[in-house]
């Protein structure tokens, strides 16, 4: 099996958590998960360098991550769960009263994996920066990758980093905008436009590139590209053009699966078209 | 009564740059930021001592606080600096989530805080700032009355493990306080022993108190000022102690009644040992442009408004 046809058998099953647990916790948001689907699992099964079993918050000598559009935590929760971070099962803890896996990210209650709680929106990019920046003091050749929505995109504070990102040379970081056009009102494009990102980011002084990220192959080549970009006085932003709900016919292309979640009958039909690979939790 | 001299006047921010100055040189897991005040917060000296840990950041204050948190996960000590009211008001969400709620090593530096920032007005006078530092959880509140002890409670401040709120000033007031002092965060300092009233101070308020306190002598009336440098966590123990002693209270501050150093002793006196008590903070208004010794006696924060606090307070026991 190649690597490829690996880990889409793995997105596959991330992609039924991600649906099983919004429907048992009755809410969530299973949109902006299923369209990064692809990007996380190529991430932590194939492009980062972690140890999921001596995980600390310190990320020394180890690939960090951070997701910074905190509301697709049950994408995270799958990722980290079916990487090693902490046991399958307790994906069906999600959203509970005394659980680990909060609606949004928390470091709050001891779930490895996380570094820094995310949700208000807008943050991720900074946090990056910093640890970016720690890992350059501390002579730490190991990168830090961060997800970006691009609903997101429209918070000030991510153009903030963006020139303190560039004006820092932070050339060990990469970071991924989930171009997925969709958000809580309704289109990117309707709500606030973001214009021609792949210019603006550029214009911000990164190095970027954009690519099809519903495709495995695809976002793996977008990863060694960054890869090779990385190290050379400039940051590193990857435009992951992506579909709301990837994966589920009912819920693809449309903002009204941000942060809803299905019933009973919609998560069986959301089922019968994501195959079981691993085994579900 | 005990006296206090000053040694001569000088700026608290004087005080931070020294300490951050000291203990950058200490301890190389000290970094800085600056969101383009680096002058105006005397941390020039770290930037320039130390060039690789120091951060411009612009005038991007959001993105500095999180840039800082992001640098603590590696065991940095980050100290974040800017206005008072950048640092507080700009980016409360920030502090929130990913210094408070992520419970990061982060010192969050403030200066030109309070009505004493003079001249350039409203819009920079923060005087709520202890109020939204104090609501959030685990964040230490720290509010330095001299050069002296803003040096040495920026040097505990980086010792300390997690979120610190460093207030200080603009304006060159008394230095009183001994030098190369230890601090101890959450420790009161009683300045002066006293029998009719308790007087509460903190910030630049502790000399006022002082000053106060001698005029009161003058009067017969034997006043105990406690320097309340950290405002949060808050020695109960020894407010409750001069409380009881007294049976009168007045607080000082250069803040708002809401939120501030006031409505805490009330809040704890009152649960505790109700007893007659005065407020000397600004009520519900905003500032405006003047000298720093101007803005002080119009907005009833001196010597004089001290003492009629505390005549007041001793008439209602």
């Amino acid at each position: 099996m190649t690597d490829t046809e690996r880990l889409t058998q793995t997105a596959s099953q991330v992609r039924r958590d991600i649906v099983r647990m919004v429907t048992q916790a009755g809410s969530g948001h299973p949109g902006g998960s299923l369209s990064s689907t692809d990007i996380a699992t190529a991430l932590f099964f194939k492009v980062m360098k972690h140890s999921p079993e001596h995980w600390d918050r310190s990320g020394k000598g180890n690939d960090m991550f951070f997701l910074s559009a905190g509301h697709m935590s049950p994408l995270f929760y799958s990722v980290l769960a079916r990487s090693g971070y902490f046991p399958v099962k307790e994906l069906a803890t999600f959203r509970h009263l005394g659980s680990r896996l909060q609606g949004h990210p928390s470091t709050d209650h001891g779930l490895p994996g996380v570094y820094m709680p995310s949700g208000s929106l807008g943050q991720g990019l900074s946090v990056a920066c910093g640890a970016a920046l720690g890992k350059k003091l501390d002579k730490d050749d190991r990168k830090v990758y961060v997800l970006v929505g691009d609903g997101e995109s429209e918070e000030g504070q991510i153009w903030e980093a963006a020139m303190f990102a560039a004006h820092h040379r932070i050339d060990n970081l990469v970071a991924m905008t989930d171009w997925n056009h969709q958000q809580i009102d309704g289109t990117v494009e309707s709500v606030i436009g973001l214009g021609d990102l792949e210019v603006k980011w550029k214009a911000f002084g990164w190095e970027c590139i954009t690519a099809e990220g519903n495709d495995m192959q695809a976002v793996l080549e977008a990863f060694d590209r960054a890869h090779s970009l990385c190290g050379h006085g400039k940051p590193v932003m990857i435009l992951f053009k992506t579909v709301m709900g990837k994966g589920v016919d009912f819920m693809e292309g449309t903002n009204k699966w941000h942060g809803k979640a299905p019933s009973a009958e919609q998560c069986e039909a959301a089922l019968a078209q994501i195959k079981e690979t691993l085994g579900d939790f | 009564m005990e006296k206090f001299i000053n040694t001569g006047n000088k700026d608290t921010r004087s005080g931070f740059g020294a300490g951050l100055a000291e203990i950058g040189n200490e301890d190389e897991r000290v970094v800085g930021l600056c969101a383009d005040l680096t002058g105006s917060l005397k941390m020039d000296q770290f930037a320039k001592e130390h060039p690789d840990r120091f951060f411009q950041c612009g005038i991007a204050e959001a993105d500095m606080i999180d840039a800082a948190a992001g640098l603590s996960l590696s065991g940095k000590i980050p100290f974040a600096g800017s206005f008072a009211n950048f640092v507080t008001s700009r980016v409360y969400d920030q502090i929130r989530q990913c210094v408070c709620y992520a419970g990061a090593n982060v010192k969050i530096a403030a200066s030109h805080a309070g009505i004493t920032l003079g001249e350039d007005g409203a819009t920079h006078q923060v005087m709520e700032d202890i109020g939204m530092m104090r609501m959030l959880p685990r964040m230490t509140v720290i509010n330095p009355c001299d050069y002296n002890q803003t040096k040495a409670a920026t040097i505990a401040a980086a010792r300390y493990n997690g979120p610190v709120y460093l207030r200080f000033g603009r304006p060159s007031v008394p230095n009183f306080t001994p030098e190369n002092q230890t601090f101890e965060i959450g420790k009161a300092l009683r300045l002066t022993e006293g029998r009719d009233v308790s007087i509460f101070a903190t910030g630049h308020l502790v000399w006022e108190a002082l000053l106060a306190a001698e005029e009161l002598e003058k009067q017969g009336i034997s006043a105990e000022v406690i320097d309340i440098h950290t405002i949060k966590p808050l020695d109960t123990e020894a407010v409750l102690a001069s409380a009881a002693k007294t049976g009168a209270v007045v607080t000082a501050e250069e803040h708002l009644i809401a939120g501030g150093l006031g409505e805490l002793i009330a809040g704890v006196l009152i649960r505790t040992r109700p007893c007659p008590m005065e407020f000397v903070a600004v009520d519900d208004q905003f500032g405006q442009s003047g000298t720093p010794a101007g803005l002080m006696e119009l907005y009833g924060l001196d010597k004089a408004h001290i003492v009629s606090a505390a005549l007041k307070a001793i008439a209602r026991k």
